[in-house]
Formats: structure tokens, sequence, C-alpha cells
């Protein structure tokens, strides 16, 4: 073997035997040592086990990025337990020092393993095929054809493996040849567009932003901070580059099975029919689905998730509507039972609250429960708890809208009050408790949850993720073969060697030499 | 794309019974192939006919099971009104049909009968499990799964896993030749384990043919993750959120990696590739049956 070769499988590199005495270990070779390590196959694979392993806990604890929830719920179920593994950064296994230094050596390791071999490819490119070993017999793939078969031609041979798309190079009474530089090329392809995905989605997650809204059907909002429930701008987004559009939700409708014993009432499809309108342009109707994101300029906006808001009117004893709107109301389970929470903080004489339930289509259970046995509006009911006292609203700390602190409020109505909770159909009104006033329950709108997210990063981890795919066929299916032939006292010698594991070596020395044979 | 589709339970019990016939040719291919392995183990002479024989039989047998599986996973098919691969039960007789496929049809391009007791035994295994613990009745499907991404994403997750499923039998019967205790012991089972690895190719051969399977099983887990990563995107508003099943997916393209590496490291090679080979198949089926089964996350469609 007489050209460079970057696998470590031909260059047995010199540093790894050869020890090196303690004294000697200038900060300059200690450096330089750390880095050949680094950037040698076997620390590549070794990392990449490591990577490996370390993103398994990722899928054992909830994760605060995917799961917040889940975080929260696990720290509920284990105090004692949770804030140790919250210190190893078990619930921010992707974001945590120690994934991101295992991913970033490897980055290292990959960026200083790739870029060399960039230009010892390109020599190997540009060179003729190397010259033959000495001992053609020692190859794995080899056949020797006595001087009495006179027929045999090398000019036949180097017709042939042309053809073959080998480069050759034909001397007096030789021939050298190579093909499947691709290989190395798709190999250098692949590994240097990971580099560029990594790079793609590092920048586009700096540069993105993502959004949650909750729109009722007739509401709309508007593409800036302040019309978002909630906002996260990338490390590198200026919120000043949000697109400015607004988005009105004209009407949500599930369609559900009625056909199929099997899955009788379950959804089949989601459709959020909405306005979009662009600055200086003029409205356009479009419709979102689940695997549909609405495409605007800058952002994709997508549908997330849905249910009910009961329209309600609060009135005062006097008759002065205190509150009146859509309340957005959680979904509980797969028939829509949904938790609500009404706040009141302009009521006369005082604040009140309210934990509402409410059932689309209303049942008994045996234990005299209500629930909800269908998703879609046939009975439908509203129930009330009233709780009396501050509301908190006022102090300017921001609260949950769907979360009631119950605690230092008084209830009273439902639950151990002694007043029975209120139950409301469409379009009844009731009394509240203690002169509170009245509760109308008007009717109902649908809502839909919308993710709102823009990537610019997006395009390039796509097409580098798409290069790299390309890099691997070319690598992991061209074989790379070279083929020497000369005459030698003895005979015409044929032999062939293969950079990997190729067993059709022998197939082609043989087709070779049936070629040299032929008669023109 | 609205109008309900309807489904057809009649079907889906007649393809239920079909599977179980497949099931059934199957059982008794693989204790046919087990016989003529034993038969070939004992052997004083190199060649044995009527090893050879039983061994035509029981891949005979396979690839009857396989068309009548076929149509079982079929009709499954059709009974549903969609692709068959939407719950475990599904994954489960889908992938198994193409693995037993993608085997005997790899027979024609490579010598590997000698795996052929183990191939049906495992297909056995899969199929017994999907019947009596993963069996749901036909559903639709929820809306996000209802995407022509599901049938690129999954139907190639599948094929890869066919791939890499010989892969580590080859790998397997490696290691198995290579192992000291099996070579020593004196014991008789092992003894004729022995006898069996004796008519196995070469520790070479096994190797690069294990190699040359993983690699197309890597190229296609590749897709795999960049079309489950287009898909998420469309679905989930983004490509990438390690959610557990992109977690999974990610550990074992990263372990198939590992491999690929080492296969071209000096020290890493044979054996300890081998062993990576396992290690990578074992995640493959962690990830189909634990990971599924209990593990949160937004892929829940084990239908159970
Ligand atoms: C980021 C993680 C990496 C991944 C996912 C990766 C993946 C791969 C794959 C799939 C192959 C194909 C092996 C084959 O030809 O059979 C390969 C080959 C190779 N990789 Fe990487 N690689 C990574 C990092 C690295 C690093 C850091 C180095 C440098 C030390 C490296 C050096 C090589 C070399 C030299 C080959 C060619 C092996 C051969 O000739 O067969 N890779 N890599």
């Amino acid at each position: 073997m007489s050209s460079p070769q970057p696998s470590e499988k031909y260059v047995v590199r010199k540093e790894y035997n050869e020890p090196i005495e303690a004294p000697d270990l200038s900060f300059k070779s200690w450096l330089r040592w750390i880095w050949r390590q680094l950037t040698s196959m076997r620390i590549a694979l070794i990392l990449l086990l490591l990577l490996a392993l370390a993103a398994i806990p990722g899928s054992l604890y909830p994760q605060r990025s995917a799961d917040p929830n889940g975080v929260v719920l696990y720290f509920k179920a284990n105090p004692a337990l949770a804030p140790w593994l919250d210190n190893l950064q078990l619930f921010d296994v992707y974001s945590s020092s120690w994934f991101s230094s295992i991913y970033l050596l490897l980055f290292i390791s990959l960026i200083g393993c790739v870029i060399p071999r960039v230009g010892i490819h390109y020599k190997a490119l540009m060179a003729p095929p190397p010259q033959a070993p000495t001992s053609l017999s020692r190859l794995p793939a080899y056949k020797l054809l006595a001087n009495s078969e006179k027929h045999y031609k090398l000019s036949r041979a180097e017709q042939y493996l042309k053809s073959k798309r080998f480069r050759v190079v034909a001397e007096k009474g030789s021939i050298r040849a190579e093909k499947g530089y691709i290989r190395e090329t798709g190999n250098l392809l692949f590994h240097t567009s990971l580099i560029g995905v990594l790079i793609s989605v590092g920048l586009g997650n700096a540069l993105s932003y993502s959004a949650q809204r909750v729109l009722v059907e007739g509401e709309t909002f508007v593409n800036n901070e302040a019309g978002f429930d909630s906002y996260t701008p990338g490390l590198l987004f200026d919120s000043k580059d949000l697109t400015p559009f607004s988005i009105t939700l004209d009407k949500f409708s599930t369609t559900y099975d009625y056909k199929n014993p099997n899955n009788y009432g379950r959804p089949l499809d989601f459709i959020a029919t909405v306005t979009s309108k662009l600055a200086n342009q003029s409205p356009a109707q479009a419709i979102i689905r689940v695997n549909e994101p609405l495409q605007l300029p800058n952002s994709k906006v997508y549908l997330t998730g849905n249910g009910y808001a009961p329209v309600i009117v609060l009135r005062d004893a006097d008759g002065t509507v205190s509150f009146s709107g859509p309340v957005v109301f959680l979904p509980q389970d797969s028939n829509l039972t949904s938790l609500g929470v009404i706040k009141n903080p302009d009521a006369k004489p005082k604040q009140y609250g309210m934990l509402a339930f409410f059932y689309p289509t209303v049942a008994k259970l045996k234990t005299g429960a209500l629930t909800s046995n269908h998703p879609e509006l046939i009975n439908p009911l509203l129930t009330m708890n009233v709780y009396v006292g501050n509301l908190g609203l006022d102090n300017g700390i921001a609260s949950n809208a769907f979360d009631l602190q119950t605690h230092g409020l008084k209830q009273v109505a439902g639950g151990k009050s002694g007043v029975k909770g209120i139950k409301l159909e469409k379009g009844q009104t009731a009394k509240l408790p203690q002169g509170l006033g009245t509760v109308e329950f008007k009717g109902v709108k649908r809502f839909a949850s919308l993710d709102i997210t823009y990537n610019p990063g997006e395009l390039f981890v796509l097409f580098f993720a798409i290069l790299t795919f390309l890099g691997l066929i070319m690598m992991l299916i061209t074989p790379r073969r070279r083929v020497w032939i000369r005459k030698t006292p003895e005979g015409i010698e044929v032999g062939a060697l293969a950079k990997t594991r190729d067993d059709s070596l022998p197939k082609l020395v043989k087709e070779i030499t049936k070629a040299m044979k032929k008669k023109d | 794309m609205n109008s309900t589709v309807v489904l057809n339970p009649e079907l889906a019990t007649l393809s239920r019974i079909v599977v179980l016939a497949a099931l059934t040719l199957y059982s008794i291919a693989f204790l046919v192939l087990a016989w003529a392995l034993t038969r070939r183990a004992g052997a004083k002479k190199a060649k044995d006919s009527f090893a050879n024989k039983l061994e035509l039989v029981g891949i005979s047998l396979m690839t009857l099971g396989v068309v009548v599986q076929g149509i079982g996973v079929l009709t499954r098919g059709i009974a549903a009104q969609r692709v068959p691969w939407a719950n475990m039960y599904e994954f489960s007789i889908t992938g198994s049909f193409i693995v037993t496929a993608i085997y005997l049809l790899a027979l024609i391009w490579r010598d590997i009968r000698f795996i052929s007791t183990f191939v049906s035994g495992f297909v056995v295994l899969i199929i017994g499990s999907a019947n009596t613990l993963f069996y749901v009745q036909v559903e639709s499907l929820m809306p996000a799964l209802k995407d022509y991404w599901l049938v690129i994403h999954v139907s190639v997750a599948i094929l890869a896993t066919a791939f890499f499923m010989i892969g580590a039998a080859l790998a397997a019967a490696l290691l198995m030749k290579e192992s000291k205790f099996i070579n020593n012991s004196k014991l008789l089972g092992i003894k004729l384990i022995r006898n069996v690895l004796n008519v196995f190719p070469k520790t070479e051969k096994l190797e690069k043919q294990s190699y040359q399977f993983n690699i197309i099983g890597f190229i296609l887990w590749t897709f795999t993750l960049i079309a489950g990563a287009i898909w998420a995107d469309k679905a989930w508003h983004r490509f990438w959120g390690w959610d557990t099943k992109e977690v999974w997916t990610f550990i074992i393209w990263t372990i198939y990696a590992a491999y690929l590496h080492a296969t071209a490291t000096r020290g890493w090679d044979g054996k300890r590739a081998a062993w990576l080979t396992l290690v990578g198949f074992t995640a493959i089926l962690f990830n189909f049956t634990i990971v599924n089964l209990y593990f949160k996350g937004l892929h829940v469609y084990s239908g159970l």
C-alpha cells in the first residue's frame, strides 16, 4: 500500500505504540497527543457509545423541555429524590453539561478528523493509481496466467477495466487501476454534512421562536409578544422581527366516527377554519388540520389542541354585567369533560371565583357523580362551585388563568359549604348565593390551541440531512478496489485488493482474465 | 378525506385466523429446521443428503408461511381500510412478515440457510406474542397518525429492523463460534451446540455477512430517522423534540454508527463489533416492546 489512507486500518499510527516517557512530555506535545487521541476513530467510537448511553435517562425521567407538567408531578410524587435528580440535570438531560460535553467532544473530533481527510482525498483523486506491491500473490485475489497461453492480452484488460470505470494507468508490461473513489468522497460528504446538520440545528434554534395561543371561535390574535399566551424566543431571535399578521378563528369543527362500533364517537378529523391577514393584504381564509399547518411568511401555525369554551354572563345583584364572554375549559378526558375557572374581580360588592365542570353530554355514573359520555354537544351541562374572597388579581402578580387558588377564599356554594353547587343547562340563569348576583350559561363555543413557530434552520437541516443520506449511500455501496496486472518471466500476474469487506474480488479477477482471453 | 371509513371486523377476524395458520406453518418449519441442524451436526460425512432434504422442507414451509401471512396482513389492512401498521399487533404481524420475506429473498443472494432455525423461531415468538398479548380489534387512526408519512416512516423502519435482525443473528453465530466456553466445555448439550456450530461458515465470513446486512439496515434506519423528523415537524411543530421514541431511534442509530466505526478500528472489529450488533438489536427490541408499552411520550400507539 503506497498511497496515504485515512483509515486506521491502513495507517497504524506510531504514536499509540511508542511508549512516551513522562519527563519528556512538554505541554505542546501533550496537547498534540490529546488532539491525536481525540481525533482517532477509537475515541469517536467510544464517544458515540457514550452519547447513546447518556441519552437513555432522558427517556426514563420526564424532561422539562418536552413534558414540564410531568416534572412537576414527579417532584410531587418523589419529594426527597427529585431535587437530587435535578442536581444531576436528569430533568434536562439534552441540555445538561454532561450530555453537551459528550456531543461537543464528538463534534470537535468530527471536525478534526474530517477536515484533514478532505485534503488527503483531494490529492488521491488527482494522483494516478498507486504502484503495485512487490508481491501480488499475497493479495486477497490473485491469478497467474502461465506463459504458454500466448493469446492473453494486456490491452484487452485495459479496455475491460476502463469499461468498468476503473481509473487505469497502462505502462509497458503492466497495468495499475483503481476504482471506487466515490467511497471516500461519500464518507467525507457524510461526515461534513453531519457537521452541517449540527450547525444548522444549533443556529436554527438560536434564531427561532415558538409561541402558543388559545383562540375561541370569533377571536383574533396578532403575531406579537402581547398577542401570545406564551412565547419562547431563541437566544438570537429579536422580537422586533416578528412578522405582523393576524389570525381569526372563524370556526372549529370535529368529525366523529358514527359508523364503526369499534371506535364509536372517536374523533376522525379536527378542522380549524381561520382567516389570516398580513399587513397591506386582504384577508384570506384557510384551514388548519392536525398534520397540516398554515404556512405564513416566517411562521407556521399548527393546531395542537381544542375544547369547549362556555359563554358565561355574570351580573351583580343590581343587574350590572360584571363579566361576559367565553371561558376556555381544559378537557380532562376523551369525552371532553372539561374543567374551567371563572374569576370575577369586577363583581360588586365582593370578588368571587368559580371552579366549574362542563359536560358536553352529561351522564350519571353509578356513584352519582357526573360524567360526559360523548364529546359532542348533545346534552350540555355546566356545574359550578363558588368561592368568595380576594382573588389576588390586583397585586400585579401574573396568575394562572386555569388555576383558582382556593386557599384564603371561602366556599359559598358546592362541596361542604352547605349550599348546593350550581347546575345550569344551556340558556339557563341561576342566582348566586349571598346576594352575589346571577350567572347565565348563554352558549358554547369551541376553542383551538395554536402553536406558532419559526425556525430558519429547518430547511438547512433538511438539506444537510439529505446530503448525509446521499453520502452514506455512496460510501456504503461502493467498493473501493485496486487491480494490478503485470508481465513476469513466469506469466501474467493479476492481483486485486479491496479496502473493505468485499467477497466478490475473485470474481473480478476471473472476469479480467476472461476479458484478456477474448478474441477481438 | 372526511368521509368515515367503514371497518370490517369480520374480515379482521378472518385475517387473525389466517395469521394463525401462518404461525402453525412457521412452527412446523422451525421444528424441521432444528432437526436438520442437529442431524447435520451429528453426521459423520460432510454431506448429509437427509439433512439437506429436511432443510429444503423447512425453507419451503417458511415460504408457504410467508405467503399465507402475506394474505393475513393484507386482509387486516383491507379490514382497517389503511396500512396495517398502526398498533402493536399490526406492527408485529407486518414486521414478522417483512422479516421472513427479506430473509427468504436474501437466501437467493447469500447462502445463510444455517440461521433459518433462528429466524423461524424468532418469527414464531413474535407472531405468538402478537396474538396472545397485543391483539386488538381494527380501529380507525387518530388524526395525528393519519398521514402518508406513516406509510413511509414506519414501513422503512420495519424494513430496517428486518436487516438488522439478520445481521444480529449472524453476529450471534459468530460470537458463539468464538466463545471459549462453548469451545471448551465438556457438557453434553454444549457439545451438541459445538457440533452445530462446526457446520456454520468461518468466522470471517460471518463477520462479513453480518456487516453487509447491518449497513443496509443502517441506511434504512437513517432514512427512518430523517423521515420521522419530517413527519414530527408536520405533526408536532418541531422536527426534533427528544420524545421517548425519538430518543430511542437516536440511540439505536448511534449504536450502529459506533458499530460501523468499530468494524474499521483495529481491536474493535470481530468480536467487539459483533457485541455492538447485539446491543443495537437489543435496543431495537426494547424500543419496540418496553418503550411502546411502558414509556410515556407522544408516540402512544401500542393500541393497548
Ligand atoms: C458524529 C458522529 C459520527 C457518525 C454518526 C459517524 C458515522 C459513520 C459511518 C456510518 C461510517 C460508515 C462506516 C463504513 O464505511 O462502514 C463512518 C465511517 C468512518 N468514520 Fe465516522 N462518524 C462519526 C464521527 C466520526 C469521527 C469523529 C471520526 C474521526 C475520528 C470518524 C471517522 C470515520 C472514518 C475514518 C470512517 C471510514 C471507515 C472505513 O473506512 O470503513 N467518524 N462514520
